[in-house]
């Protein structure tokens, strides 16, 4: 090894204490300063860490922003999610493929540029989007690309090649961004005009117990999907003898088609470590975790500044506010892995381990980070609480319906004249918000992303809130001459794609449901297709181990119970007793090209001598 | 451990077991001699439910017994009809996902993946595509060949590896259906991988993926592991001692070669 390299690692090491824990942080600047983690700096990094190879290799596989073979100087990751395939993402593709000279995937020999693509990156309402050495590049065209493309080959900060920034705090200068917020809609829990630090003051001249009985007046229940009580998780972790508790804030946004949570960062990161801070008071906590997906990079140096202002505020740190009360928190970058959204997963990856969900029981409430009670909450989640201290209980329970209190913010993108975020009642017609979207022309909308479910009009009536039509926050409407089948195959590929490989189901099940949707799509289907996948979906579902599994074959099956004419018109059945998916020709070919001559059954060809 | 006092009963199946705190679903029926069938859990190791062929009904919830906690008064479903196809359909997969040519496999009869698909009723290709893997054999160690394309990732090796030899031979490599074992080197060769390690032992890989050389076959068709005995034999003849060499008393399954 180099002795420069050598250098690197060892102070990327250093820079963690050598701690295993810390493992993301120093694979994260390896891979910047040396473009890959290679076998060497493998085994350096396991030496200096007291870990081994294969562990270290173990996790450098498991998440799509490492890489083994080195990268380009310039990395380019084209956000690959069906609105950005709707947007021209194949064009953007096609552009950089050609301007570069490589494909898909690959990198530049000279090492100057790789091109990848990548799953949703949090910017559906703004598509096509790229990450570029992780600065967001935004409604990309071919010639804006060709452009920036060309640029690239002189500078290697793309951060000075946004020449315009987006509103709000997107512009401030730790973060400089041409992402927009799209704020479309507001109300008074989380988007309207807010007092500062009310919550935090209020909630530490109460007792933690009393804190925690304001939350469960409140009803407040987790924004992630899963919809759990907070006050009930809450009570859970602080009742669970220990000598230490962690509140983990989950701001791992990968669920397709759902930004909603990077508005918050942007604009409502006080309100958010606000939040933290009083569920650290509420269940006896000393230290936070802000577990921060890696697309949302961009708004790293910016939220590290927040948490040192609040600190020097005496607001984070010892003796807040005064009071014999102390929690810090840190940041932890993720690195690509959706999977890490399952709060157990989450939990594996701020150990500095491969994101794979843990058995529960115990549940992280009971044993999580290090085996210590861990109460881990979504973004909007925490942002809510110290609204709900500030205002009290009953102003939260004004808002929405007796089992869905407050707001939700809403991610809308797709087919709409006014794709953003929404902050909407609960309990509000999902007609209405498409109405105010502008999406006139829906005849399909996904509620919830990948793991959620595809709606067709009859639905529209429905109401968002976890008694009707829950949703941790997407909203992706499809007008009608999208394909509906495309769209599910992505969504199948997807949870390919980002399946752990834990468990049998979900690795093995996903992709055989994905054979069986392609031979549909591709007009060889026989309706007992049909039946296969119904069968296949299930078993899947009731085995997986996490939640991935359990939602993974969600997209074909609920496209197939509320779009079944789409299926229908696919698959015919078979009268001439040969598999329908079965070609002939394509199974010779092989056996054809072994023994170099034709088939004289089988070729028709053959006889008349031509080709 | 004498927790006599805390013993307390589940239903598997409507029938009571008896368990005692820290117990599995899995552990109480072991000892009463109700054999759940499983692939990734094998005693001695830390049991982490990945294969899910343990899959049993609790509450109505599906939960995987190796992990799931006896508690008093459990209702466990197990040998129900839709838990039978659950696992009928998981050992499937494992199937279609490597490359199982049991004719040729050195592992054949003494295979737990085998002998589960003979227990479970399955005997012939099934509906699913066969991915039909390539992924590399590593032969480079002087003892033991690795062939990862019958792997089933039950991670024992894993495990064995680590808890008992106190070594890290293996490790979980990549993710989905790309997930794979590594080895602690560039090769087996280039690890402390030995022939006497646990890890090697015929206890460990269930299937035909760590190969001890030079002594394939060594069992005659008729004298394997599973020509006399269905897989969890050892665990149901607990319940009903019996002399008879056919399998478990009352059962007259068919054992095929």
């Amino acid at each position: 090894m180099q002795p420069a390299n050598e250098k690197i690692i060892r102070k990327a090491c250093l820079r963690a204490n050598n701690d295993k824990a810390r493992m993301l942080d120093i694979l994260h600047e390896v891979q910047d300063q040396l473009q890959c983690i290679d076998s060497e700096a493998m085994e350096l990094i396991a030496e200096l860490i007291g870990s081994y190879r294969v562990e270290v290799e173990g996790v450098v596989t498991f998440y799509a922003f490492f890489s083994q073979e080195p990268k380009g100087a310039i990395t380019i990751r084209l956000c690959d999610d069906i609105i950005d395939r709707h947007e021209g993402f194949k064009d953007l593709v096609e552009t950089a493929e050609e301007f570069l000279g490589i494909q898909l995937g690959q990198t530049t020999e000279d090492g100057r540029f790789s091109l990848d693509s990548t799953p949703c990156i949090g910017m559906c309402d703004q598509a096509p989007a790229a990450l570029i050495n992780y600065q967001v590049f935004t409604r990309l065209t071919p010639s804006k690309f060709r452009t920036l493309l060309r640029k690239l080959r002189t500078e290697s900060d793309a951060t000075k090649l946004v020449t315009r920034y987006g509103d709000g705090n997107n512009s401030h200068h730790l973060i400089r961004s041409m992402v927009n917020n799209y704020i479309r809609q507001t109300d008074k829990v989380l988007l309207g005009k807010i007092p500062k630090e009310a919550g935090l003051e209020n909630a530490l001249s109460l007792a933690p117990a009393a804190v925690r009985a304001i939350l469960r007046d409140a009803g407040l229940r987790g924004r992630g999907g899963a919809g759990f009580p907070t006050g009930k998780k809450w009570e859970f972790a602080a009742q669970t003898a220990a000598t230490r508790r962690y509140i983990i804030c989950n701001a791992d946004e990968g669920e397709p088609g759902t930004f909603k949570d990077r508005v918050l960062l942007t604009e409502r990161a006080h309100l958010l470590f606000e939040g933290m801070t009083i569920a650290a008071h509420a269940v006896g906590a000393e230290h936070g975790i802000l577990y921060l997906r890696a697309e949302y990079r961009y708004l790293h140096r910016y939220l590290e500044d927040i948490l040192k202002r609040r600190r020097k505020r005496g607001l984070l740190g010892s003796n807040i506010l005064g009071k014999d009360f102390h929690f810090d928190i840190r940041i932890q970058l993720g690195a690509g892995a959706y999977i890490c959204g399952e709060e157990s997963s989450l939990i594996s990856s701020c150990e500095g381990r491969r994101g794979e969900p843990k058995n529960r029981p115990p549940f992280p409430v009971q044993a999580g980070y290090f085996g210590f009670p861990t109460v881990v909450n979504n973004v909007e989640t925490l942002c809510c609480v110290p609204r709900i201290l500030a205002e009290g209980s009953r102003w939260f329970c004004g808002f929405g319906t007796q089992q869905s209190t407050g707001t939700k913010l809403l991610s809308v993108c797709g087919d709409c004249t006014q794709p953003g975020t929404y902050e909407v009642e609960f309990g509000t017609p999902l007609v209405d918000v498409l109405q105010n979207a502008g999406s006139k022309q829906a005849s399909a909308v996904n509620i919830g992303g990948a793991s959620g479910q595809m709606i067709n009009r009859d639905e529209f009536k429905r109401r968002i809130c976890f008694e009707d039509l829950p949703t941790a926050g997407a909203v992706i409407t499809f007008a009608s001459h999208r394909n509906i089948l495309d769209i599910t195959s992505y969504y199948m590929d997807f949870f390919i794609e980002e399946s752990c490989g834990y468990c049998t189901p979900c690795r093995v099940g996903n992709v055989f449901m994905q054979q069986a949707l392609d031979k549909i799509r591709n007009g060889l289907g026989e309706p007992s297709d049909l039946d296969y996948l119904k069968e296949l979906g299930k078993t899947i579902i009731a085995t997986s181990r996490c939640g991935l599994g359990h939602t993974s074959p969600n997209p074909v099956l609920s496209t197939m119970a509320n779009f079944p004419l789409v299926y229908a018109a696919m698959v015919k059945a078979n009268g001439v007793g040969l598999q329908a998916g079965f070609n002939i020709q394509d199974a010779l070919d092989e056996a054809r090209i072994i023994a170099k001559r034709r088939s004289l059954i089988y070729d028709p060809a053959y006889e008349t001598g031509g080709k | 451990m004498t927790t006599k006092a805390k013993t307390f009963t589940i239903y598997v199946d409507g029938e009571a077991v008896q368990a005692v705190p820290g117990q599995t679903i899995m552990d109480a029926c072991d000892e009463a001699g109700g054999y759940i069938p499983r692939l990734c859990d094998v005693e001695g190791l830390v049991p982490q439910g990945s294969c899910r062929i343990c899959t049993v009904k609790v509450n109505g919830r599906t939960v995987a017994a190796c992990t799931q906690p006896a508690e008093p008064d459990l209702q466990v479903e197990h040998e129900t009809r839709e838990i039978h196809s659950y696992r009928k359909d998981l050992v499937r997969m494992l199937f279609h996902e490597g490359n199982h040519l049991c004719p040729i496999c050195e592992a054949s009869g003494r295979c737990e993946l085998q002998a589960m698909a003979y227990r479970l009723g399955i005997s012939q290709a099934t509906k699913y595509p066969y991915l039909q893997p390539v992924r590399p054999v590593d032969a480079s160690h002087p003892d033991i060949a690795l062939d990862n394309n019958r792997c089933i990732l039950c991670g024992r090796c894993i495990r064995a590896s680590r808890d008992v030899d106190g070594k890290n031979v293996f490790e979980y490599i990549g993710r989905g259906i790309d997930k794979h074992i590594g080895v602690n080197g560039a090769n087996l060769a280039a690890t402390d991988a030995d022939i006497d390690d646990y890890a090697m032992s015929l206890d460990v890989c269930p299937v035909g993926c760590i190969i001890r050389k030079k002594e394939g076959f060594f069992n005659p068709v008729g004298d394997r592991q599973f020509d006399r005995h269905p897989i969890g034999w050892e665990i149901e003849s607990k319940r009903i001692p019996t002399t008879d060499i056919s399998g478990p008393a009352g059962s007259d399954q068919e054992v095929k070669p």
